[in-house]
């Protein structure tokens, strides 16, 4: 940039600021965003804001220089799928003017404002927006712990989890037994435990058709549950097992030496064993005191601002978004919400009432999707609550061209919103 | 140095106006992830940016009443007023 260009640009600051009050203003710069977090919620908040409000400073912090997308990594498990084909990099994001800061956001001090890495660095804001996605509740699963994700994958965080599960499925002999286990509601993506269960028993019954594949459920229901349950019964019958709640699929604790997952009712020994463990909000939301007992964040359905903390808003898989899923659209849909809200609150405007959409895409088979959509609105009672008579999932009874469009619609979807997040 | 700083003046302030008026209506923003704002991606599912409003106010009006089958589309457009889609229309429509 030459130094005319630059003046200009100094120029256009001083005379935008001249013309507008921002009340958060400090010291002849813009208010100062700063969003903690740079996933499908993060990324797309940060871009979000600088698109409202060019005057708003923003700065994104994320621990790694790539992002590696869940959504079609049970492809990657599977080997339909590349993990290259999930990472993304934040080139296109900083050149849109936000300044990624690499680092681990360690503490919040909500009264003074500032946010602190784990490098000592402190970032000082008017508005915080925090998307640290899940963490893994180590113990919450007796002998679950970080040494043992090293044996029994739980794979909920895309990378190396992704690869290790796929390795071992490639190592197993055919005639194995591969064992899921599913947590409780709430958790990260409550369908994808089922996509990964039929995914898996399309790799067994074309690779491996001896084996036997096990779903252990802390639940009796789940996402998208008849449409799943009958499209098992047609493509994969004999070969996969669901074990809800009430018939002992509740996993209480683990043997990682010998890959065994204990139920009240029994002992499963896995050749391949697949632990999805309980969640909760990514550990910032602890430190900046916006998770409640549940461990997630309650929000303002209109603001995204956290109901325990002022000036600190939570977006994505770590908030209590309502009848909202934890999923990359709601996600998506919930960043540019609350960006929209967060530039009007920050240039002295009043944010508007919002509605949110949520479409989420599950692969039965590679050529074999199924949806469930749904439209929210904040309630009465605080909540982003379904709007009544719309949403809900693909027909029961629609014919496999239908299920051959929704698989194409998936991989689509996911061009288009990374395309949108990191492109 | 004067000319510059009008100029300037102007350009921020016709930035500001653009601002204020690029804010989505309801439920617009979310529809960017399935329907491409890019150019660059390949989908079946259509771009609204710049899309006529009339075509997609019958869009959505035939999906919510079910006389356009979707394969989602039909359980979105129900969660939407006709306002609101004709808000969200003539959002798509000046976008470029």
């Amino acid at each position: 940039m030459n130094t005319t260009r630059r003046d200009f640009l100094k120029l256009g600051l001083a005379a935008s600021t001249a013309l507008v009050p921002l009340p958060a203003l400090a010291q002849g710069a813009g208010p100062r965003a700063v969003v903690v977090g740079g996933g499908f919620a993060g990324a797309t908040c940060a871009r979000a804001l600088r698109h409202a409000d060019p005057r708003i400073t923003v700065t994104l912090v994320e621990a790694n220089p790539t992002f590696t997308a869940c959504p079609f990594s049970n492809a990657v498990i599977v080997g339909l799928r590349e993990l290259s084909a999930q990472q993304f990099t934040y080139d296109r994001v900083t050149a849109d003017g936000i300044t990624l800061t690499r680092g681990m956001a360690t503490a919040v001090d909500p009264h003074a404002r500032t946010v602190t890495l784990a490098d000592g660095t402190r970032l000082g804001y008017d508005r915080l927006v925090l998307a640290p996605g899940i963490d893994i509740r180590w113990g919450a699963v007796s002998g679950y712990d970080e040494a043992a994700a090293a044996q029994m994958p739980h794979a909920w965080q895309a990378g190396e989890q992704t690869l290790l599960l796929r390795r071992q499925l490639e190592a197993m002999d055919d005639g194995g037994l591969v064992v899921i286990s599913a947590p409780a509601n709430p958790f990260r993506c409550p369908p994808g435990p089922y996509e990964r269960a039929s995914l898996i028993a399309h790799y067994l019954k074309t690779k491996k058709p001896k084996s036997k594949l096990l779903v252990l459920d802390a639940k009796d229901t789940f996402s998208k549950q008849r449409l799943f349950q009958a499209a098992w019964a047609e493509l994969y019958p004999g070969l996969l097992e669901w074990v809800p709640l009430s018939k002992g699929g509740n996993v209480t604790s683990v043997e990682p030496a010998t890959r065994t997952l204990v139920t009240d009712f029994g002992r499963h020994k896995a050749n391949v064993a697949n632990v999805i463990p309980p969640q909760r909000a990514g550990r910032i939301a602890d430190a900046a005191g916006v998770a409640d007992r549940t461990g997630w964040c309650p929000i303002d359905p209109v603001t995204f601002e956290s109901k325990l903390q002022p000036r600190i808003h939570v977006i994505g898989d770590a908030a209590i978004a309502g009848a909202m899923p934890k999923s990359a659209f709601a996600a998506n849909s919930q960043a540019k919400t609350c960006a929209a809200a967060v530039a009007q609150l920050l240039t002295g405007g009043t944010p508007s009432t919002p509605k949110l959409i949520n479409t989420c895409y599950s692969l039965v088979a590679p050529d074999y999707g199924i949806s469930v959509a749904g439209v929210y609105q904040p309630s009465a009672n605080g909540q982003l609550a379904d709007v009544p008579g719309a949403g809900g999932v693909s027909p029961q009874d629609a014919p496999r061209a239908t299920r051959a469009a929704e698989a194409v619609l998936a991989e689509a979807w996911f061009r288009t919103i990374t395309t949108e997040v990191f492109g | 140095m004067r000319h510059a700083l009008v100029v300037a003046i102007g350009i921020v302030s016709i930035a500001t106006a653009a601002v204020a008026s690029a804010e989505p209506p309801a439920g617009a923003a979310s529809c960017s992830g399935c329907h491409p704002s890019s150019a660059r991606v390949s989908s079946p599912v259509p771009r609204l940016t710049g899309m006529d409003q009339a075509a997609i106010v019958k869009a959505m009006q035939d999906f919510r009443s079910g006389q356009r089958a979707g394969t989602v589309m039909d359980r979105i457009a129900k969660g939407f007023t006709d306002d609101e889609i004709q808000a969200i229309a003539a959002w798509y429509a000046t976008q470029k």
